[in-house]
């Protein structure tokens, strides 16, 4: 104990510490040593991060119990994930992990201008992390790819306008509104943080506050990257090519899935003593070539269904009196009940939803420490007795890459 | 730089991971990764969640092992933080068990009509 306080005094020269006590400013009170200090902490936060473990393990045992129940649900809405977008993020949050563990060994070894490059990409990473996760998460919501209850994903319609989601769907215009831009709502805090720091630069820079120049300077990056990982988000989105195929036969059928739609609307209002002219059986013939060729696909229920629906029609239309009172089958009723997804599939999102929020809010709470331990960082706070801040919120890093490295196969890899 | 604080006089207790091992579990887990994603497109049927799940969790312990420090840590915190995995072993056991045996009872396996199931 003598050696270490003779050492720690020693390398605290420069720190101007008024009490009248000889520990440095950087050892509590209570804390005999600099290493009971350590270990002190270090025992606390493994305790939170058993807390933090038996938390997430209650939406593991979700997915394990809805997985178990329903296998097949898990498979289908597992296609809807992008698997390239997935392990983007994995690899980003990988090198943050390694980034943050070189930051702890910075701090060790007082290597302070390594520490604040390390900590800023670390915090970079996280930003891009986000970045793509807001790609994800509003594609997602466009489509209608929600939990159950707001869930209204259409195989025919895969990217409705919002008038479209007004009408089909029941939801409020700016809800709607919402949905197709939701991409502008995520990006928005991260750009008004952007602008913040920025002002803080130029303002730093103006009056010529040196440390407070270092620590926007690099936060300035850090909110930067956010952009970046929004752009590769983009990029990677657009290129999935299996995805864009698929969204073009949707697109295809969405022209006929409207005209579809007011066929049927047309037809049940008009079934209570209507015969059927010739004029609609017409229509129905020349659209049921690209029809039948949409069904081939087992995916497709959208364009099965609506082709039995037609047929039905052509049935009604060909002659036949449908008195009123009449319970007449025009084939839409079968419609939902043949795709049956609906809840389920919003089961499945629900529990994406839960799973991977919770995991980007841990990523926010990350990314608020790793700031304070930035600014801390340019203070040269840390040095080889004490570098306890940086280990614990490196901890706290690892065990959300841990987390992500369990979400990763267990939500993007399903077949 | 790199000896200095790798107890050097053996009061410090600070424990600086060498560059080349960090670096070394870094591409051992990015190459992990490309395996699982790989590995998503072949068939091994039933395995086929073991052999994910297995891969993730070599890929954990490398993080939790060397990242996170722990087989250099003090035995009491690896006790600490392991015991956790036990009891969200029981926990999930036990709820899945249990809903195994009594969701069919109350779990219908076909959604309703669209008319009284929507909206």
């Amino acid at each position: 104990m003598a050696t270490i306080d003779s050492h720690s005094s020693e390398s605290e020269t420069h720190d101007e510490h008024g009490h009248d006590h000889d520990h440095p400013a950087w050892l509590a009170h209570h804390f005999d040593t600099p290493e009971q200090q350590f270990d002190s902490g270090k025992l606390g936060i493994w305790l939170f991060l058993t807390t933090e473990i038996l938390f997430f393990s209650g939406m593991f045992c979700a997915y394990a119990m809805f997985r178990m129940l329903r296998p097949e649900v898990f498979e289908g809405c597992s296609q809807f994930l992008n698997t390239k977008l997935g392990a983007i993020n994995t690899g980003v949050l990988l090198f943050s992990s390694l980034t943050m563990a070189w930051a702890v060994r910075c701090a060790q070894t007082e290597e302070y201008k390594k520490l604040v490059v390390m900590i800023a990409s670390t915090l970079s990473c996280a930003m891009v992390f986000l970045g793509v996760k807001s790609i994800e998460y509003s594609h997602k919501w466009g489509m209608g790819l929600l939990p159950p209850g707001s869930y209204f994903y259409d195989e025919a319609n895969p990217h409705p306008t919002a008038q479209q989601i007004v009408d089909q769907h029941g939801f409020s215009e700016s809800t709607a509104y919402f949905l197709t831009h939701s991409l502008y709502y995520l990006c928005a805090p991260f750009a008004l943080l952007l602008i913040g720091v920025f002002a803080w630069l130029v303002w730093a820079k103006v009056t010529d506050n040196k440390f407070q120049y270092a620590c926007a300077k690099p936060l300035l990056v850090v909110c930067l990257s956010f952009f970046g990982g929004v752009g590769l988000g983009m990029v990677l989105e657009s290129g999935g090519g299996e995805h864009t195929v698929a969204h073009v036969d949707g697109d295809h059928g969405a022209a006929d899935a409207g005209h579809g739609h007011a066929d049927h609307e047309h037809a049940e209002d008009a079934h209570a003593a209507e015969t059927h002219a010739a004029a609609p059986a017409l229509d129905v013939e020349s659209d049921d070539v690209a029809m039948e060729l949409l069904a081939e696909s087992d995916l497709n229920t959208g364009a099965k269904a609506m082709l039995e629906a037609k047929q039905a029609q052509t049935a009604m239309a060909s002659g036949q009196v449908v008195p009123p009172g009449v319970e007449a089958d025009m084939g839409i009723a079968t419609v939902e009940k043949d795709v049956q997804t609906k809840r389920q599939a919003g089961v499945f999102f629900g529990i994406y939803y839960c799973m991977t929020g919770v995991h980007a809010i841990h990523i926010l709470a990350g990314i608020g420490v790793l700031v304070w331990l930035l600014i801390r960082a340019i203070r040269h706070d840390f040095n080889r007795q004490y570098f306890g801040p940086v280990d614990y919120v490196g901890l706290y890093w690892h065990l959300v890459d841990l987390i992500w490295i369990y979400l990763f196969p267990l939500l993007y890899l399903i077949r | 730089m790199a000896a200095h604080g790798h107890s050097d006089d053996g009061t410090d207790f600070a424990h600086p991971m060498p560059l080349p091992v960090l670096f070394g579990v870094f591409f051992a887990l990015v190459i992990l990764t490309i395996i699982t994603v790989a590995q998503a497109s072949l068939d091994l049927g039933s395995f086929d969640i073991a052999v994910v799940m297995g891969i993730a969790t070599v890929k954990a312990c490398l993080v939790a092992g060397i990242f996170m420090h722990l087989i250099y840590d003090k035995p009491f915190n690896i006790i600490v933080f392991l015991s956790s995995f036990v009891f969200v072993g029981l926990f999930v056991i036990f709820t899945l068990s249990d809903s195994k045996m009594t969701s069919p009872s109350f779990e219908p396996k076909i959604d309703e009509p669209a008319a009284s199931a929507e909206m």
